[in-house]
């Protein structure tokens, strides 16, 4: 790839996520102009569109970009890991680990404090990727079936018990709302500090996914030959699925279940910054941010008053997207 | 001098022994091919020489040293395998690729030094990639992808290369090249080189074959001397012609019917 067109690309991205945000800010039940925005941020202005910035949207809007960057970058982490155009957080199971230990605590724990979300879907993302990857390559090779194949079984069993948990909770009353928001893809700040506490744990994933990108490089050709060019497979493979269920966690906290965005994300910038690991993980992790702001903005109005969770607008996109991949997967014979 | 040897290589998968006591001895500027029916062995000699598979008995040893016991790091700069399949998946250019040949030189937040440079350059000038190392390799032919990762190999700078039918995707003088020049390679720097090949007419351009049958060396010796016709007869079977054309032996399948 010429370094030229993907500097490039970084810089429109760059331009693009805060025309994204402030955009996502001005839009709403109560318009406010750009310069009231700005001038909010800067703590003077208009009061009222201040308190709607600060306590709602600006919250809102920030949670979409960290879950769709995480994501973004999540799905690079995955595609390049298992050499498999079809991977992403959503489909390999992660997401639903991460929705179970969400529900989790939830639903069983006590106060809904601002770290103990985030750290179960973390738990839960981690625990049901490295599980995926073993039922992976329980036929001693993994192939791009058999990753979406375990990813399949997670996300049933892992559904499984959060039902199971919906009918035994007794606090259900109370918590439906947090548990709808994370089963349906919705993005929502619950607790103070939630927000601080999740951008913490995604800024970890993300120092460890760009750490490790030249070592997801050499996994081009296989594990094997990633050994013989020095990189161990194993350790490897267990940090970038560590940085995925950090990213994924995170996101799933903030937002549930909001599927497609790691897959769509990757495959949409790979042509203008090419397939090196390091750069790609960036370019996801900014260009799924705005990609999620403005998917979070189109829930928002398309049928206003009314919201729709964000997992339908990024599902509705996204399936016919993953459709295709999956004709030229088998076009390829890779499957 | 570079010397890989396995010594009473015992090896297998589970229960089933597929090395069954291996001794050879590989030297530097030599190219050797490795021949023999399918399921013989072949990748799983290499894999076991590569440091890829625990033998199960005996032990192979680079220049006196387990390769089990050589770091994975270490051992990346001293033996360079050149694996199979090089389809990318994704849009990889071939300085990207030939640049992973430096991987285990980099710690992991380190920037590739002005040596590693110096490495990837010159492995694409050996393989005349100049002009391609900003192509992206799904849109080159097959044997220039085959040529980029071989120079990934290359760019390993290590003194052992061991390559698995790095033929076995290209049209006839493709795969001609491709011998003759991994041969130059091992003359002219003294490598240890090793590849499997199918074809016996491929393998006639050797320094040197060594056939296996059911993991175990049947033949070891100069091409002229195991494409001979007992040898031949006795590894793949009956059904093959032997000749030899201006001193070049040549094996061909039998059209009549016996």
């Amino acid at each position: 790839m010429t370094a030229g067109r993907a500097t490039a690309t970084f810089i429109v991205l760059a331009l693009l996520l805060p025309v994204s945000l402030v955009l996502a800010v001005m839009v709403g039940a109560v318009p406010i102009s750009p310069l009231d925005v700005l001038a909010a941020l800067g703590g003077g202005g208009d009061p009222v569109a201040g308190v709607i910035i600060r306590e709602l949207r600006g919250p809102r809007v920030l949670a979409a970009a960290l879950v769709g960057g995480a994501l973004g970058s999540a799905g690079a982490l995955l595609q390049g890991l298992f050499r498999n155009p079809l991977a992403d957080p959503y489909v390999t199971g992660t997401s639903a680990g991460a929705a179970l230990g969400a529900v989790g605590v939830i639903a069983l724990g006590g106060a809904l404090s601002a770290t103990v979300v985030p750290l179960a879907a973390f738990l839960g993302a981690l625990v049901s990727a490295l599980v995926v990857w073993q039922l992976a390559r329980l036929g001693g090779r993994t192939t791009v079936l058999t990753v979406l194949l375990a990813g399949v079984v997670m996300t049933s069993f892992a559904g499984a018990l959060v039902t199971l948990l919906l009918v035994s909770s007794d606090r259900l009353a109370l918590r439906l709302r947090a548990i709808i928001d994370i089963l349906s893809g919705g993005v929502a700040v619950r607790a103070p500090g939630e927000l601080a506490v999740a951008a913490a744990i995604v800024a970890l994933g993300l120092g460890l996914a760009v750490a490790l990108g030249r070592r997801i490089d050499a996994f081009v050709f296989g594990e094997e030959t990633a050994a013989t060019l020095g990189v161990d497979p194993e350790h490897t493979t267990i940090a970038v699925i560590g940085a995925s269920a950090l990213l994924t966690g995170a996101a799933v906290a903030l937002a549930g279940l909001v599927g497609f965005v790691g897959l769509v994300v990757p495959h949409a910038l790979r042509p203008f910054v090419g397939a090196t690991h390091r750069r790609l993980v960036l370019a996801c992790f900014i260009g799924g941010a705005s990609a999620l702001v403005l998917a979070d903005l189109g829930a928002r109005i398309v049928l206003a008053p009314a919201e729709v969770p964000v997992g339908v607008i990024t599902g509705l996109v996204g399936a016919p997207f993953f459709l295709v991949l999956l004709v030229r997967a088998g076009r390829r014979s890779t499957v | 001098m570079t010397e890989l040897v396995a010594q009473g290589l015992v090896a297998g998968y589970g229960a089933r022994r597929v090395l069954t006591g291996i001794d050879l001895e590989l030297r530097a500027g030599v190219l050797s091919a490795l021949v023999g029916p399918n399921g013989a062995g072949k990748s799983t000699l290499l894999r076991a020489l590569a440091g890829l598979h625990r033998p199960t008995a005996g032990s192979v040893r680079l220049d006196g040293r387990a390769v089990g016991a050589i770091p994975r790091r270490e051992l990346a700069g001293r033996i360079a395998v050149v694996p199979q399949s090089f389809d990318t998946l994704f849009p990889f250019t071939v300085r990207e690729i030939v640049s992973l040949g430096r991987s285990a030189r980099l710690p992991l937040f380190a920037r590739p030094t002005a040596s590693d440079a110096r490495a990837v350059e010159r492995a694409l000038d050996d393989l005349a990639l100049g002009a391609l190392a900003d192509r992206k390799m799904d849109a080159l032919s097959g044997g220039e992808r085959q040529r980029a990762v071989l120079a990934m190999a290359l760019a390993q700078e290590g003194d052992v290369l061991l390559l698995d039918e790095p033929t076995v995707h290209l049209d006839p003088g493709h795969q001609r090249s491709t011998v003759l020049l991994v041969r130059e390679l091992a003359r002219a720097r003294g490598l240890v080189l090793l590849t499997v090949l199918h074809d016996l007419n491929l393998a006639a351009l050797a320094d040197r074959i060594v056939a296996l049958v059911d993991g175990a060396v049947a033949a070891d010796g100069p091409p002229a001397a195991v494409l001979a016709a007992e040898p031949v007869e006795r590894i793949f079977g009956p059904g093959l012609r032997v000749a030899v054309i201006d001193g070049q032996p040549v094996v061909i399948p039998d059209a009549r019917m016996s």
